[in-house]
């Protein structure tokens, strides 16, 4: 009866694996991505319920405290579902990092409590106790200052000796760890003290990182709690843990890597240089004066073209605009016009975040050109309208070579015939650099707040 | 070097295979990835290393009911890990509701 339970249990974590490679591999095409979620949360499912009812310890007896289990299981089904449904869509990388961190809290504790039911001599486990728990407590704390910083708690504290600081701290996070491992009583002080050095490294590693590399960073922890989910894995020989968890870690890594490449810097770049303009001297070339372009002139300059690009920006999401820019969409293709958005990979403050704002204005998907087939219409687009968007329609990305965005692939908004640009004023975008786009003979600046100037521009539209 | 053996027994070397397995397979399913896919996908995967919970579980079912300390921490840790499964799952979810084409 034990090795009929012990095979069943192990086929369900086979299952789960299995299922688990399955969805992360359809979750990288957007026909399967929403099928290959539900088939891992199914595969999930089965080695949740299997592990309560089919587990058995050498002594053959079952798990205890299921009352307690299904409470847990349940109150964190309630509570994460309806955090999930409720949150905003824009908010979205918060919540994966305060879910992340939660991941990571959990081995932590799984940690506090096993150190208990250690004894010296177990290395391997000690050693699995010990990753676990730096892992995921540096995880949980790094997650939760993330968190803080895309909802806006937290601003970005950089601060002397940095480096050396942290450099200090992890070694010192080393040296506990073979203390805890090598010594020759249990210590769960020691735990404890680890524990709390880890929580400050997780704080001081984020802190200084700029905001809207907060999605790299989030991808990069994200990682490192798949890695401690497997170092428990490795403690209880379970193979569920230790596929999802290297699998996670693996992935997650390259999907950070991936994330950099995008914006064309290395992780290196990213978690330690401050994306400071202070520091770099750019050619600044001559300006001139920027042209204004009236409401009525703008509308009139979009009614009689036959092709229209969008660019949308950060501006858009944060003057929430969405929905009026699809009227605007809307009324010039009542128009003729034929209208369509190119969206830069880091438009905005994580990649898809144009798209999934856009989604939530019902536009449709296959109006959104991604940049690579966006930079080959721009020659044959009459308008093209950038609506907050700055450093993705930057020249001196392709121009200037001490320019801090230097070499990353920028919409080459300046082939179209003409360009119109909205912002609110002539402050610099994220990089905190000027764009030479809007001093150009073909781009005019259309100030004032995304929605009331959309609004106005679709009144016009419809009027003309 | 008795004890390095020890640990480097078959159950330890299956497991550095499934691990090495596992780092090949991480690679290759993350590859070709469209740039718009990076955050489902990011949010995809930390459902999946909520499978933590699993671990939780078993620690809460092996304290002895007495232990009061330990049965908190461990209710505490199977409720964060189940946070993490299906708030990932849900969350991921929802962000792949926008993708589906619009019929027009």
């Amino acid at each position: 009866m034990n090795s009929l339970l012990s095979s069943a249990l192990g086929l369900s974590y086979l299952v789960a694996s299995v299922t688990f490679i399955l969805g992360l591999k359809m979750l990288s095409k957007p026909d399967t991505a929403r099928r290959g979620n539900l088939i891992a949360a199914v595969g999930m499912a089965i080695a949740i319920f299997a592990t309560i009812f089919l587990y058995t310890n050498e002594d053959g007896s079952f798990l205890k405290n299921r009352l307690l289990v299904f409470v847990a299981l349940a109150l964190g089904t309630i509570i994460g579902t309806r955090a999930a449904r409720t949150v905003q869509m824009t908010q979205m990388p918060q919540m994966v990092s305060l879910f992340n961190g939660m991941g990571g809290a959990c081995a932590a504790l799984i940690g506090i409590i096993e150190i208990y039911h250690t004894q010296p001599d177990e290395k391997g486990k000690l050693l699995a106790i010990c990753a676990g728990l730096v892992i995921g407590t540096i995880s949980f704390s790094g997650s939760v200052i993330a968190w803080g910083k895309l909802t806006g708690r937290f601003s970005d504290k950089v601060f002397p000796m940095q480096q050396y600081l942290n450099i200090g701290l992890m070694s010192t996070i080393l040296v506990m760890a073979g203390f805890i491992i090598f010594s020759a009583t249990i210590s769960p002080v020691m735990l404890y003290m680890e524990l709390l050095l880890c929580i400050v490294y997780g704080i001081l590693f984020v802190l200084p990182i700029g905001g809207a590399d907060m999605p790299v960073v989030i991808s990069l922890l994200n990682s490192f709690t798949g890695v401690a989910a497997a170092c428990a894995g490795f403690l209880y020989g379970n193979k569920a843990m230790l596929t999802g968890g290297i699998l996670v870690g693996s992935a997650g890594t390259i999907l950070t890597i991936l994330m950099c490449k995008a914006m064309n810097r290395s992780l290196t770049n990213v978690l330690i240089g401050a994306f400071s303009s202070k520091t770099t001297k750019q050619a600044e070339s001559e300006h001139g004066d920027v042209k204004e372009v009236s409401l009525s002139d703008a509308a009139v300059m979009m009614s009689y073209a036959k092709k229209v690009m969008i660019v949308p920006g950060y501006g858009l999401a944060v003057a929430q605009a969405q929905h009026t820019c699809h009227e605007l969409e809307k009324a010039l293709e009542e128009k003729g016009v034929e209208v369509s958005y190119a969206i830069h990979p880091v438009a905005g403050r994580m990649p898809g975040h144009m798209n999934v704002l856009l989604a939530e204005a019902d536009v449709a998907y296959g109006k959104l050109i991604e940049m690579d087939e966006a930079n080959s219409q721009f020659a044959n687009t009459d308008v093209v309208m950038v609506l907050g968007a700055n450093d993705v329609v930057n020249p001196a990305a392709k121009n200037n070579k001490q320019s801090p965005i230097y070499g990353m692939p920028i919409l080459d908004v300046e082939n179209a015939r003409s360009v119109i640009v909205n912002k609110r004023s002539m402050n610099a975008g994220y990089a905190g650099i000027s764009n030479d786009l809007f001093y150009q003979p073909k781009t005019s600046m259309l100030f004032g707040d995304a929605k009331t100037v959309l609004q106005q521009l679709v009144s016009e539209i419809k009027a003309n | 070097m008795n004890s390095l053996s020890e640990f480097l027994n078959a159950s330890t070397l299956q497991t550095l295979y499934v691990v090495i397995l596992m780092v090949f397979l991480g690679i290759e399913v993350i590859s070709h990835v469209p740039s718009i896919l990076h955050t489902p996908l990011m949010s995809g995967a930390n459902a999946i290393h909520g499978v933590i919970v699993l671990g939780a579980i078993i620690v809460l079912g092996k304290v002895d009911i007495t232990n009061i300390p330990a049965i908190a921490v461990g209710f505490t840790a199977v409720l964060l890990g189940t946070l993490n499964v299906v708030g990932g799952f849900v969350v991921t979810d929802r962000m792949l509701e926008m993708f589906k084409k619009k019929t027009k």
